[in-house]
């Protein structure tokens, strides 16, 4: 029905997608799994219009097509129904649907008829979608049947589900399969693109396996197993081993018991979440993307509004829970971000303006009556002094941030961090974006500082390096701390297994 | 009874230019640009008409130049933020500050005066027309934004853009639309001003109700309908001032600050939700 | 080198606006050499050129400090306008109630009145923002407008004098007056109203640039307005920044109140401002919105508010509404400069 070929795609510095053969049979759900990052998602938005290729050719139903825009590829009969919902709130489903290709004439907007189509669409499929509504009263799952009808109105015959389950519960993920089965029957073709392969197996006939870019694997769904699929999916050339010397942890620094994160919409983000890091051990979370890891975080770190949080979070066995993030700063919580440009860094300041980001209200850097004044010199020094142990290149403290390339902007973070001696230190992402050498570097520290006593709290989407940084590595899913292991005797199909959801029979 | 009428008649007079203007915003801000400029685009209009219509001796040639003059100026304010993603709410400043200067200009090298355009003789003069444009525009705008499809996409660009433009909108070009269209509404109300509710056009003749409109419509909650009934309770203020001017107790000033006042109380939340377009004052960036 | 080109972009928004003003001047049926020539040669003659282009900027770097501050923290302050008038009142009427007092007591207390009239009237703006998240914009302009009216009431009901026709109070105690500079400055008559608010505006700019980026406070609104959410990350209370900045930007343009108030007109004299609130907004964006930069771009502009007068009297054809035009097609010039900014960065990544 479709396929691409020799497809590639590059972002910047980034190759996302790296010459990408994918063959989808008419009338099958073809399943696309892979991690974050894995290129899926570029792929597809390719196949749809949205993106033009650098190089490679799109054919469909045999002939080569161009694509200017997703227009072009709706009228060949593809639809995407997007991660993210492209929905206007406060307008109805109907005007939702029909938004650039209004039914009626240009002074009368011809509503009821496509209110009866979209009726009768969503009756076919069991949608039970009424097209009056506006979607700002919906749930999740019903917002994504619109998206849903949003492709079957426009008449698509191909429609790709770009992580589809994401925002589900089981019970409208089962319900959502339902309605992809009888689309099959309909005659239609699916492409889903996802990471959960319990899903893949539940739903898929074909699957292709995505990494890094490239295809690593095509099978028939019933050919292979979730053991095999975790292996491609997940599984790469070990690029580095940390020597890491065997960790002597001590009391606990930090400790978490049954920590809840509940959105205004009702929707949670952590799940009664309990554990324990000790001083001199680093504690891994491992996980995809998505599933709590980085409201995990932000609640730990205080930037989360206290409302929404229920639970104990316990400093060195007080309760701090409702302390502010300067507070918690002040009683020794240090923090990487996991999104260093958004979070981290203030990029049209100088090097020393960021070295003093979080530790500004403390002396050597802020003196005098209140704190009021910056002691100009000390922050000189301690800058100079955090880029030389942290080898940030160029090393020259008047420097802008934003001239600074991905890893030594990572590395000055983890510097000034680091140079608050914390007792906890929270880590996320710390190697994203970052060069060999500049991951070394960082990894090495990170064993360092647990080794000088501090409790480190990691999160990675990386598995490798989780496992290989982690003393104890506790596994994230859909806000729940779905297992406990020891990295160094659990294989990573194991632990593949946990963060994706499929058993290890199958 | 007498003086009720006489009131109620005259707050519809002064309504009658916030409407048009505060119409005109609706359009710009529904789409998300913000339009400080309608201060500045009244100004146009008003000066235009005023000194079209002393050339031409008909005010509708005179009504039709201020039309065109508010599009022009609102298409700088267009391209300044949809196209060079200048800052709504800078851009809509510098063309008040101009518009403070240009009619006065002008009006220097045409009619050898301080700011003023000639006096008009009532034969040229529209004093009931764009009263009843005015009123019959908010039915007309309520059935544009819901029931036609420009208005449709009107909203939703206002709303979430990223959303129209994988639907196939053109954002910038719907943006434009609704800006060159504030531009001309606010024009007429300011051409009202001139040629309308007076004879000529005065320096600075509107006196800040392009900022009373833009009140208005965040105050009608960016309706149309409940934006009327606000420029009819400013308009009704704005008579009362008048009438009692040098007759009450009451201080004019403290009329004056109502519908300032009012404004801010909405804006903090206390009377009800007011909920701008979700994408109001951003500039869209092209994802493709 | 990177100085440079910071002065590069305003130059040539300034110099852009002169060319667009010169059409305009054409059109009108004038010489721009001529109309230009009188415009910037009236600013700087001896003494009254150079004085009262001094005059006029000291409100001006007041009111562009007031709106750099605010928009080193993210927000546009769009009601210096309203502050000053505030300030200026309040400064007027606390001279005049206090009239008999002794100029070492009414004095620092006139000064003070301004800072604390014009933070407050700064602070509600800004309260109502943190607390409501409403769009300081549309708050500040409907302050404006507020102080005004206020301002005018007062002045009609209370305290103007009997039978003076013309809307102003009635004058403060001698106290309160601060000294022209002509008594400093040989040869400088004290006719010109420049006065001692002119250095203190210089002192304002020091400060204005100490704090910001010598205290702590200075670097907490700063990363506020740089990037809240990383500023909220290193423990920033970004709503209580957006408090003090729109404080202390209030407080500031209520420092006008000096030059006007306590140092050229010796009471409130009604609707006094020739727009200082609003140039302010095209100083502070001249100037980049740093201190140093808000004098050069005060001075610009309070050489175009002298020279304004005089192409008004001197010229056939134009008016001093020329400088308001030039105003605002800079503004616009140095708003869209963000484009040119893209447009270099853009081609200099060859993308």
């Amino acid at each position: 029905m479709i396929e691409l070929r020799e497809i590639t795609k590059r972002f910047g510095d980034v190759l996302a997608n790296d010459r990408v053969n994918l063959a989808v049979a008419p009338g099958t759900i073809h399943a696309i799994v892979g991690e974050n990052g894995a290129g899926k998602s570029t792929a597809m938005r390719i196949a749809y219009g949205f993106y033009g290729a650098d190089a490679g050719e799109i054919l469909v139903e045999g002939q080569v097509r161009r694509f200017e825009s997703p227009h072009d590829a709706i009228k060949l009969g593809i639809g995407m129904v997007h991660q993210h919902f492209m929905l206007v709130e406060p307008m109805t489903v109907a005007e939702n649907i029909v938004l650039g290709i209004e039914p009626g004439s240009a002074v009368a907007l011809d509503l009821k008829t496509a209110e009866a189509r979209i009726r009768a669409l969503s009756d076919e499929l069991g949608l039970a979608i009424d097209p009056a509504r506006r979607v700002e009263d919906l749930s999740v799952g019903q917002r994504q049947r619109v998206e849903l009808l949003k492709a079957l109105y426009r008449e698509a015959r191909l429609l790709i589900l770009d992580e589809p389950t994401a925002v589900l519960s089981p019970q409208a993920t089962a319900e959502m399969f339902a309605i992809l089965r009888r689309m099959r029957e309909q005659g239609k073709t699916i492409v889903i693109v996802t990471h959960k392969l319990s899903e893949v197996l539940d739903i898929s006939d074909e699957v292709t396996v995505m990494r890094d870019g490239r295809v690593v694997g095509h099978r028939r769904t019933a050919e292979t197993s979730a053991a095999e699929l975790a292996r491609l999916m997940v599984g790469r050339d070990v690029l580095l081993r940390v020597v890491k010397p065997e960790a002597k942890p001590k009391a606990p620094v930090l400790a978490v018991r049954g920590l809840s994160l509940t959105l205004p919409d009702g929707e949670k983000r952590l799940d009664d979440v309990s554990f324990e890091v000790r001083a001199g051990e680093i504690v891994g979370i491992a996980g995809i993307e998505g599933n709590g890891q980085t409201e995990l975080i932000e609640a730990l770190a205080g930037l989360v509004d206290v409302g929404a949080v229920s639970g104990a979070i316990e400093l060195q066995g007080k309760d701090v829970s409702a302390l502010s993030a300067r507070g918690r700063r002040a009683r020794g919580v240090s923090h990487v971000p996991e999104d260093r440009h958004r979070r981290g860094l203030l990029l049209d300041f100088d090097l020393m303006e960021n070295s003093i980001l979080g530790a500004d209200d403390r002396p050597p850097v802020a003196v005098g009556p209140r704190r009021f004044w910056l002691n100009l010199d000390a922050i000189r020094r301690k800058t100079e002094k955090i880029l030389e142990e942290f080898d940030v290149r160029p090393p020259d403290p008047r420097l802008p941030a934003r001239s600074l390339s991905g890893g030594n902007q990572q590395k000055l973070i983890l510097g000034r961090e680091v140079d608050q001696q914390p007792k906890l230190l929270l880590v996320a992402q710390p190697t994203r974006g970052v060069d060999i050498g500049g991951i070394e570097f960082i990894h090495h520290r990170l064993v360092e500082l647990r080794d000088g006593g501090c409790a480190l709290l990691l999160v990675s989407s990386e598995l490798e390096e989780v496992t290989a940084l982690a003393d104890r590595l506790l596994v994230m899913r859909q806000g729940r701390i779905v297992g406990a292991v020891d990295p160094g005797r659990t294989s990573m199909e194991e632990i593949g297994l946990l963060m994706t959801g499929g058993s290890a029979a199958a | 009874m007498n003086i009720i009428l006489i009131l109620l008649a005259s707050a519809v007079r002064q309504a009658t230019p916030l409407l048009l203007a505060a119409l005109g915003g609706l359009y710009s801000e529904r789409s998300g640009v913000i339009n400080i400029a309608l201060e500045g685009l009244m100004l146009a209009g008003a000066f235009t008409a005023a000194s079209v219509t002393h050339y031409s001796g008909s005010p509708w040639i005179g009504l039709a130049a201020g039309i065109g003059a508010g599009v022009l100026v609102a298409l700088v304010h267009g391209v300044a933020c949809i196209r060079f993603k200048a800052d709504q709410v800078v851009s809509g400043t510098a063309i008040n500050i101009l518009f403070l200067g240009v009619p006065a200009l002008l009006s220097g090298a045409l009619f050898e005066s301080t700011g003023a355009t000639p006096q008009l003789p009532q034969g040229q003069l529209m004093p009931l027309a764009p009263i009843v444009l005015a009123f019959v525009l908010v039915p007309v705008t309520w059935y544009v934004l819901n029931r036609t499809p420009f208005g449709l996409r009107l909203r939703a660009v206002g709303e979430n853009p990223e959303a129209a433009d994988t639907a196939g909108v053109n954002v910038a070009r719907v943006r434009f639309a609704a800006v060159m269209l504030s531009g001309a509404l606010a024009a007429i109300g300011g051409a009202y001003l001139s040629i309308g509710q007076s004879s000529l056009f005065a320096r600075n003749m509107t006196a800040g109700r392009g900022f009373i409109a833009l009140a208005a419509l965040i105050f009608g909650k960016w309706r149309p309908v409940q934006t009327m009934l606000a420029c009819l309770l400013f308009g009704f203020a704005e008579a009362l001032s008048i009438q009692m001017q040098g007759v009450s107790q009451i201080p004019v000033q403290f009329i004056q600050i109502v519908p300032y006042v009012l404004t801010i109380v909405v804006l903090a939340g206390f009377i009800g939700h007011s909920r701008a377009p979700r994408a109001l004052g951003v500039p869209y960036q092209e994802k493709r | 080198m990177k100085l440079l080109r910071e002065l590069l972009f305003p130059l040539a928004a300034v110099v852009a606006a002169f060319a667009v003003g010169a059409i305009v001047v054409l059109a009108v049926g004038d010489n721009p050499i001529t109309t230009y020539a009188l415009l910037i040669g009236s600013a700087f003659t001896w003494p009254d050129g150079i004085g009262y282009t001094l005059f006029y900027a000291t409100p001006l770097i007041f009111t562009g400090l007031a709106v750099a501050v605010a928009f080193r923290c993210g927000l546009l302050n769009i009601g210096a306008e309203g502050q000053l008038y505030a300030a200026a009142f309040m400064t007027a009427w606390v001279g005049i109630l206090c009239a008999g007092w002794p100029a070492w007591l009414l004095l620092p207390l006139c000064f003070l009145t301004a800072l604390v009239a014009g933070g407050f009237w700064g602070a509600v703006p800004g309260v109502l923002k943190a607390r409501f998240g409403a769009h300081e914009v549309i708050t500040t302009i409907m302050m404006n407008f507020i102080a005004v009216a206020l301002a005018s009431y007062f002045t009609q009901y209370h305290y103007k004098p009997q039978g003076d026709p013309i809307l102003e109070t009635v004058p403060i105690g001698a106290g309160a007056h601060i000294a022209r500079l002509g008594r400093f400055v040989p040869g400088f008559p004290e006719r010109i109203p420049l006065n001692l608010a002119f250095p203190l505006a210089l002192l304002a700019c020091l400060l204005v640039y100490l704090f910001l980026w010598r205290t702590r406070w200075g670097y907490e609104i700063r990363a506020t307005g740089a990037n809240p959410a990383a500023a909220q990350y290193g423990g920033i209370a970004t709503g209580k920044q957006i408090v003090l900045a729109m404080s202390i930007s209030g407080a500031l343009a209520g420092l006008v109140a000096v030059n006007e108030v306590l140092g050229y007109r010796y009471r409130y004299y009604d609707s006094f401002s020739a727009g200082y609130g609003f140039t302010g907004i095209a100083v502070a964006l001249l100037g980049r919105n740093h201190p140093a930069g808000v004098i050069l771009a005060a001075l610009l502009f309070g050489a175009l508010l002298r020279g304004g007068l005089f192409v008004d009297i001197f010229t056939e054809h134009v008016s001093k509404d020329l400088v308001m035009v030039l105003q605002g097609i800079i503004i616009l010039f140095v708003a869209s400069e963000a484009l040119f900014r893209g447009l270099s960065r853009r081609r200099g990544k060859g993308v």
